[in-house]
Parts: structure tokens; sequence; C-alpha cells
């Protein structure tokens, strides 16, 4: 009779995988993704590269605020850093678009770390307020700088070509953002098991004994702010290849808030948390608008308030999250399973 | 010299209704350590709730400065109770988020209710404008800074004479020893939350005088921040100076500088303070090694 999952070697607890179960789980989802894109359709293939693309930037964040106790309000900042060096350097300097990727995601590291910098004096709410500043400098920057960035004006990014292939039409895209979403996954569970992922956790739960015990805090602080910002930068230059479009208003402080309350309502410091909740926050206003339209005959006034009640769900569910389930739907997915797993006796 | 003194004067009026602002965010952070994004959504419902009191109902503006008041309180009131009392003793990203997520929850039944067009405020306050030293400034501008002036000499009253100030800066102090000593925390928390609501009904309502009434009336919350932060998350008098300091700062900007660097220069400021000097200019010190 099992009664829970209990490790009795370290092999086992800092194995990748713990369970058959877990493993039957990983194997059942990768085949789901790989069958997926031959059944969806356009609209339901844009909602899965978009759930792609908030998932490397939840993971990204996850890593910031949710492992090593970061708070961070800049996300939305750090995406238009990556968005913007991809587009430009794509559109400017003629660098191929898997080429942009990864350099726009080490630029905005560089750019992570050195606003990670007033986190070595400040955490709680104080660095909330300073990463809030990095957002509205980074954001002001793109609008203003004009020579460089083109101001408000959008810059439009060309057609990612590989072998001939448009790689922003739907069904190409899906493999590259569903490939690049699992190797952040796999680099950043894997993160987490050297010793520098346990440092991360060391100074989100204490910092002080983080440091006596021999974490340099500057280092690894600044570490986590450039890893972070590293998988921030990759959705960011994604969105921009696939949008084909890059505006300044992508990437405002709504998106820094949306991002929170994706690892805030999936759950902090967990991997499939940040998948959970990039997907519910995906999919929950496409469900709301769908809703919407299927209710339009019987009540012909929901147009003109759909925004609002967007907002509004927005608003209560972080709300009603934080208030009934602080750990997120991943806690909930593990209630589900602990009680399959304990039933019928699961007292 | 005239343009100097012009940019002083809306330097020091932008400067006022900050303050206003962060008063009541003041407030929230003394008496519950809890930093409010919604102080901005404070305004605009105050703002709104006047409009629909003079325009809808047109009543005198004097009962309808008191029910948008009342309605402020009771604001104030259920939030306290329905949001933020379960997540006494959470984490700091909790209650962040939760007041994030107000903030999207008020904006939103705002624009339900009152649309989100910009609309005209019928002025209950003179906007006639009005010559000082050679430089020009609406009449209601002038009053701003007298009711931000009122409110801190009311808000330092309150907190040294009567009995809810002094208990809430005991709360403040330390919650434990002041549950001992007989004070309700509970009541307290409520009584800050009210107490921000109603400042900020009355910074709104003075804004939509100003400027007109509309949703980007929240954006007051954002430059909140810079404010407090400045004078000292939970100083009173920091509010007020800081208010004073970053309005002036934005109007010298804008008009000697320009290139909208006055959007952003206060946000540049935050970050240097919270690198030289996290508490502020009036702030408690608390050192706290990182």
């Amino acid at each position: 009779m099992v009664s829970g999952v209990f490790h009795t070697s370290y092999e086992s607890d800092m194995a990748l995988r713990r369970t058959p179960a877990q493993k039957i789980r990983i194997v059942l989802f990768v085949l789901f993704i790989l069958v997926f894109p031959f059944f969806a359709n356009k609209y339901t293939l844009t909602l899965a590269n978009q759930i792609a693309i908030a998932t490397i930037g939840a993971i990204g964040l996850n890593i910031l605020t949710g492992y090593t106790g970061q708070i961070s309000l800049g996300q939305g900042g750090f995406m238009a850093v990556g968005a913007y060096t991809a587009g430009l350097l794509t559109v400017r300097w003629g660098v191929p678009w898997w080429g942009s990727i990864i350099i726009a995601s080490l630029v905005t590291a560089v750019v992570g770390a050195i606003f990670g910098i007033p986190s070595l004096r400040l955490k709680g709410l104080y660095l909330a307020i300073a990463t809030l500043a990095a957002q509205e400098i980074i954001l002001w920057t793109v609008t203003h700088w004009k020579a460089l960035t083109g101001g408000v004006e959008a810059l439009v990014v060309p057609d990612p070509k590989f072998f001939g292939l448009r790689m922003n039409a739907d069904f190409n895209f899906y493999w590259l953002a569903w490939a690049l979403a699992g190797i952040t996954a796999l680099v950043t569970l894997n993160l987490f098991r050297t010793h520098y992922g346990r440092a991360f956790i060391a100074i989100r739960d204490q910092d002080i004994a983080a440091e006596v015990m021999g974490v340099d805090l500057f280092r690894y602080k600044l570490l986590a702010f450039g890893i972070s910002s590293f998988f921030v930068g990759v959705s960011g230059a994604l969105l921009a290849h696939y949008r084909s479009i890059v505006t300044w208003e992508r990437f405002t402080l709504d998106v820094s808030v949306l991002y929170l309350a994706m690892i805030i309502i999936g759950g902090m410091g967990s991997v499939s948390g940040s998948l959970f909740g990039a997907s519910f926050m995906t999919l929950l206003p496409a469900l709301l608008t769908n809703m919407g339209r299927s209710l339009r005959k019987v009540f012909p006034a929901i147009n003109s308030i759909m925004p609002f009640l967007q907002e509004a769900t927005f608003g209560l569910v972080i709300i009603l999250f934080l208030i009934l389930e602080p750990e997120g739907l991943k806690k909930l997915w593990e209630d589900i399973k602990d009680y399959f797993r304990l039933w019928p006796f699961s007292y | 010299m005239d343009l100097f003194i012009q940019l002083t004067l809306t330097g020091l009026t932008n400067g006022a209704i900050l303050a206003l602002a962060a008063l009541g965010f003041v407030l929230i952070y003394k008496s519950s350590d809890v930093i409010n994004f919604a102080q901005g959504e404070f305004l605009l419902i105050g703002a709104y709730v006047m409009f629909s009191m003079l325009v809808q109902f047109s009543l005198p503006w004097t009962i309808g400065l008191v029910l948008t008041l009342l309605v402020a309180v009771g604001i104030g009131v259920v939030v306290e109770r329905l949001v933020l009392r379960p997540l006494i003793g959470e984490p700091i990203i909790s209650v962040i988020m939760a007041t994030i997520g107000l903030s999207s929850l008020l904006r939103a039944i705002v624009s339900t209710i009152w649309g989100n067009q910009p609309r005209a405020f019928p002025s209950f306050i003179p906007s006639k404008p009005v010559h000082v030293l050679g430089a020009t400034v609406g009449a209601d501008r002038l009053w701003a800074i007298v009711i931000a002036g009122v409110m801190l000499f009311l808000f330092n009253l309150f907190f040294t004479r009567s009995k809810e100030g002094i208990a809430m800066r005991a709360v403040a102090d330390d919650q434990q020893a002041a549950m001992s000593m007989g004070i309700s925390v509970k009541r307290i928390f409520a009584w800050a939350w009210s107490i921000a609501a109603m400042t900020a009904a009355i910074g709104g309502a003075l804004v939509a005088n100003i400027v007109g009434v509309g949703p980007e009336l929240a954006g007051f919350g954002l430059q909140v921040f810079p404010v407090v932060i400045l004078g000292g998350l939970d100083s009173i008098p920091g509010a007020v100076v800081g208010g004073v300091i970053i309005g002036l700062l934005e109007a010298y900007v804008g008009g000697y500088i320009g290139m909208g660097l006055n959007q952003v220069i206060a946000f540049i400021v935050l970050i240097l303070i919270l690198m030289v000097r996290p508490y502020g200019l009036f702030g408690q010190e608390i050192i706290e090694r990182v």
C-alpha cells in the first residue's frame, strides 16, 4: 500500500523523473505535443504557439522569482529587450533569424544582470519597486531612442526562412517553439540539480544563512537575473519572429503582471507549474472570447463589455488563487494525484 | 524667469496631487505593511463617483463630496475585508499580486459602469486662470496645493491627537504588542484602507477637476512609487515632500531639457535612491543587510 512518494536513496531523490508514473505521463505528454499539430486547426495552433512562448518566459521568470525569491516586475521590459534586439539584428544588420535569437537572448541576459545590481541591496518589495522602475526605464528607452528602435512605430521583421520554409507559419513555428520550450524546461530542471540551482534556492529560503554557508550572494543573484533574463530574451525574440512585428505596446507593465500571474497561478518554483500557468493564462482569455461569441445572440450587449470582462476575470482569478490556493495549479494537480494514489484510504 | 515661475507653479501643483495620492499609500503601508498597487484605481473611482454625483444626480458639490467620501470608505472596508485580510501573514509577493489583481478588477468595474471614454468634469472648484508673479495657473491647481497642505495638517493631527491615529501608529510599530494592549488590529487595518480610499477620492476629484475624468487617471498609481520611495515609505511628511520634489523635478526637466525625459526622470531618481538610501528622506531606517 503506497502512502506517498518517499525516497530511500539520494539517487532517487535527485533523479529528474522520480516515479514510473511520472515517466509514463511525460511520454504521453510528449506524444501529445508531437501529434497535436496534425489535428489542430490554425486557431488552436496559434494558441499552442503562444503557450510555448509564454512557457519559456514563465520558466525564465520562475527561475528568478519562484526559485531565487527575487520579485521582478521587469519581465515586460526584458522581453522588449529580447524582441527588439532580435528584430533589429535581423532588420538592420541582416543577421539570420536563429543567430538573432541567440544574440538577443545573450543581450537580454546582460541587461537583466545590470538591472539585477540593485538586488544586492534590496529585497522584497523594494526590489519589486526597483524592477518596476527598470520596466518603465527600458520601455521609455525603447519608445524614445528613435534612431535605433524607430520609437513608437512598429518594427517590421522579415519572415524567418529555414531551407525555404517560412518558420513563422503556425505549423512550422510550432516545432521551433515547443522544441525550445522543451530545452528550456530540461535545462531548468537540470539547473536545479546543480550547486548553482541549490544556491538559488538557499538564497530564496534564507539569504543570510546562504551567505554563511559560502554562497556568494553578489554572484549568485546576478547569475539568477542573468539566467532568468536569458530565457525571457528567448521568448521575446521568438515573439518578434513569430509576430513579424515588434511594438512597444506588447511589453508594458501589464505583461510583467501577466507573467507574475502565470507563475503564481501555475506554481512558484516549479517548471511544470510554469507550463500550467502559461497555458491557463493563455487559454482563459481565449475561452472568454469564445464564450462571448456564442452568447452574442442571447445577450447582444456582451460585445461592448467583453474587454472589461476579460480584465475583471484576470484580476479576480489572481485574487481567488492567492486566497484559496496560494500554491497554484501545481498544488491542485498534486492533490489530484494524491487522491488517486491514496484512494480509498486517504487519511 | 517667467518660465521658471511657471514651471515651479506647475511642479508644485502636480506635486500636491501626487502627494495626495501618496498619503493614502503611505498610510496603508505604515499600518499594515501592504504595498497598494491599486492606489491609482482608488483615485479613479473617487473621480468617477464624484462625476456621477455632480452630473448624473446633479447634487450640489458639498453633498456630492460627502457621499463620494462615504462610498470611498465603503470600498476601503470591503477591499480590506475580502482581499487583504485573508492574506495577512502571506509572503510579500502574494500581497503585491493581490493588490495588482485588485487594481485590474477595480479598473474593469469602473469601465463597465462609466465606459472608458474621457469626459469633461463639471468644475466644482473654480478653474479660472490666475496670474501669480507673471505666470498663469488655473485656480483649481492652486487649490490643490492648499488641500494637500490641509490634508497633511489633518493627518498629523489625526496621528498625534486621536485615539485611532495613535492606535494605528502602535499597530505599525508592533502588531503583537498593540494587540496585547487591546487594540483591534483588524479594525485598524479597515480604518487605514478606508482613510486611504478617502484621500484618494479627494485627490481623484481634484485631478478630475483639473484635467477631466478618464481611465488614464489610474496612471497616478504608478507615479506614486517614486514619491513614496523618495519621501520614505512610512513617512507622512515624506509623502508630501516627496510629492513636491518629484513634481518640481518633472516640471523642470520637462521645461528645460524636454525630449520626454520628464516621463522617466522620476523612475531614474527612484533607482538611484533605492541604491543609496532605500528608506528615503524621512523613512524609518531599518538596517537590513542583504
